[in-house]
């Protein structure tokens, strides 16, 4: 039985490669309306071919899929009219324009040319493009064809888009231009599943995060509930304070878990929820004299070196 | 894979494919360069033959279709030259037809637009045979209007419609060599391979197979007339006949031959290399050299169509990955 919300949907999805690799095992993935989902892990782990799944762009060897209401093996055609697809390293036509690019994936979709101008151009100014629509696409940098890419899924106007390794290979500044206009899809009310082997790049977008390796998930949720079952503690509050008995009032705090003293007027406690500003009150209740207070996010790096340490050896494929 | 049920038109996307594949020809330099190729030595040896018919105008009642199949030294007769050059283009305009979409990582996206894969595919091959369409038509055009104007005759509705009929036969022919050259940019990631592939089985068939058959029948089937004699039994002639028939070139060759000549009455045992050859005999009224020579450009459409689909379903076992 599908759940009405869940936009995607995956139960129990295997992938046999002929040879016998398995690259996806019994995976079961529930992504719900206008959620940006990330899919997480080392090369190998079996990103791609899960997308490929979802796209029916390879056969599934079991389970289900469902994408958009549709199951892609039997009905392809409606997913890929609701589903847009940034692959991997995406590749245009270089010798034709931007605008021609898109305007050839408009006929595929089979729009009409006036509403496709209309789209194109609506696509290549999001995705700050416009002024090089008319540029052959071969002297287009790395970061500007994964714009391009985003323009042509912006152009279908899907209700998902799966976007496997959006930011790989990209310097920082194309990053940051590229999640932001990422979170803008999903102000849309698109839902976005996108890929990524690294993990602090886009945990920042990310609403909820599954930890994939040899084909299966090893958790999901957002980054502080992992933060939390990974880590043990969810926040961590860095304090300087000057003045007597800061880890007792700190400890006596509720959601506070420990209380460390890191040295000189540096404290630090590990708490469930973010607790500045009762830990603020607090201390200025007993005199104590607040020089700093800062939370740090739990890292995503470090709940993966935390799951992922066993997979080092998994590296050779891509 | 599994049969499914399809929902939505089969076509959805093929018009798309095919005008883009079609401009993308029609507009490359490789294009360019082979057409040149083909229209310099095609005029050069119908200029030719023009020359030597004028000087002994000759009372022949097909001349106009002689204009395709005289041969002046050291030229080819025009129709030789396309029996070697349709090839070439058919394959230029194919060994990268899907191996480029690869390595431009191009395929992916083009696949997550709704469309089915094989419409890619059909639309490539359709837009190379109209591409080889376009520019054979262009050729016999202007073969038909030096003609006209250098000649001074008009071709009566007998020679036209033969004429015509030459033009669809070695679309035929150049559409078979374009599903060869699919064929292996489907089955080879490097187009480079994929080229050499596709001109070795062209070489096989143009230069190798008229040799390599007669042998091969001396071995398959000893005979002691033709050890003593050196004169080939029925089997074996019979046994060659077949052999030489598996390569298009022999299909195209024979089947131009009984159009454009229509003094032509049987098949059996005529070989292309004789085509310049008259055979004596009454001519053959159209309908009749058309039925001769139907098996031929059955044999050729069919041939086509083989190969399209073995290439479809090589194609559609493929991942989509590079
Ligand atoms: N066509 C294929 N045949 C066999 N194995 C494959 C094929 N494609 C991918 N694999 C294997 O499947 C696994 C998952 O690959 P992939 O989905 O590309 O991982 P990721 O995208 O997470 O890097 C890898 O171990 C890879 O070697
Ligand atoms: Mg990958």
């Amino acid at each position: 039985m599908m759940t009405p919300d869940l936009v995607i949907e995956a139960k129990s999805l295997t992938k046999r490669y002929p040879g016998g690799k398995v690259a996806v095992d019994r995976l079961d993935l529930g992504i719900g309306r206008g959620e940006i989902f990330g899919l997480l892990g080392p090369n190998g782990a079996g990103k791609t071919t899960t997308i490929l799944m979802l796209l029916g762009l390879t056969d599934v060897s079991e389970g289900t899929v469902r994408v958009a209401g549709f199951d892609p093996a039997r009905e392809p055609l409606a997913v890929k009219r609701r589903v847009g697809y940034l692959p991997d390293a995406v590749g245009f036509y270089d010798g034709m324009t931007a605008f021609e690019n898109l305007a050839y994936s408009a006929r595929l979709m089979g729009l009409d040319r006036k509403d496709s101008r209309e789209r194109i151009a609506a696509a290549l100014t999001r995705v700050r493009l416009s002024g090089s629509a008319d540029a052959r696409v071969a002297t287009f940098s790395r970061g500007m064809r994964q714009r391009l890419g985003l323009a042509d899924i912006l152009l279908k106007r899907p209700e998902v888009a799966i976007l496997d390794e959006p930011t790989s290979a990209l310097d920082p500044q194309s990053t940051h231009e590229l999640l932001q206009m990422i979170r803008e899809m999903k102000a849309d009310g698109m839902t976005i599943l996108l890929s990524s082997h690294l993990l602090d790049r886009v945990q920042s977008v990310c609403d909820r995060v599954a930890l994939f390796n040899r084909g299966r998930i090893a958790l999901i949720g957002s980054v502080p509930e992992l933060a939390r079952s990974v880590l043990g503690g969810g926040y961590a509050i860095e304090i300087e304070a000057a003045g007597e008995g800061v880890v007792e009032t700190l400890s006596s705090i509720q959601g506070v878990r420990r209380v460390t003293r890191e040295g000189g007027h540096l404290y630090r406690a590990e708490c469930d929820v973010d607790c500045r500003s009762a830990a603020a009150a607090a201390l200025v209740g007993r005199g104590v004299s607040l020089l700093r207070l800062a939370v740090r996010e739990p890292s995503l790096d470090a709940i993966y070196t935390h799951y992922f340490e066993g997979a080092k050896d998994d590296k050779a494929a891509a | 894979m599994t049969r499914r049920q399809r929902e939505g038109s089969p076509w959805t996307g093929f018009s798309a494919v095919f005008l883009k594949e079609l401009a993308d020809h029609l507009g490359s330099a490789r294009m360019r360069v082979l057409e040149w190729l083909v229209l310099l030595t095609g005029i050069a040896a119908v200029v030719a033959a023009i020359q030597d018919f004028r000087a002994n105008s000759g009372q022949d009642p097909f001349l106009f279709l002689r204009l395709f199949t005289y041969a002046k030294d050291p030229l080819p007769a025009f129709v030789s030259l396309l029996s070697f050059l349709v090839p070439i283009v058919a394959i230029g305009l194919g060994f990268d037809a899907v191996n480029s979409e690869f390595a431009r990582r191009t395929l992916g996206r083009v696949l997550a637009q709704p469309i089915y894969r094989d419409v890619l595919l059909f639309g490539k091959f359709l837009a190379g045979v109209a591409t080889l369409t376009i520019s054979l038509l262009a050729l016999w055009l202007l073969v038909f209007g030096l003609g006209l104007v250098l000649l001074g005759v008009a071709p009566s509705t007998e020679e036209a419609l033969r004429a015509l009929t030459f033009l669809v036969i070695a679309i035929a022919y150049g559409a078979v060599w374009l599903a060869v050259a699919i064929l292996f940019s489907v089955l080879f990631r490097s187009s480079a391979t994929a080229a050499l592939a596709a001109l070795g089985v062209w070489l096989l068939f143009s230069i190798l197979w008229p040799i390599l058959v007669p042998f091969a029948v001396r071995i398959l089937v000893p005979s002691e007339l033709d050890l003593a004699f050196g004169i080939p039994s029925m089997e074996q002639l019979g046994l060659q006949l077949s052999l030489s028939r598996l390569s298009p070139n022999t299909l195209f060759g024979e089947s131009v031959l009984a159009v454009l000549n229509p003094g032509t009455r049987a098949l059996g045992l005529v070989f292309p290399s004789q085509l310049r050859g008259a055979i004596p005999g009454a001519p053959l009224p159209f309908e009749q050299s058309l039925l001769l020579v139907w098996p031929q450009i059955t044999g050729l459409i069919a041939t086509a169509i083989l190969l399209f689909a073995a290439t479809y379903v090589v194609f559609q076992r493929q991942e989509v990955r590079a």
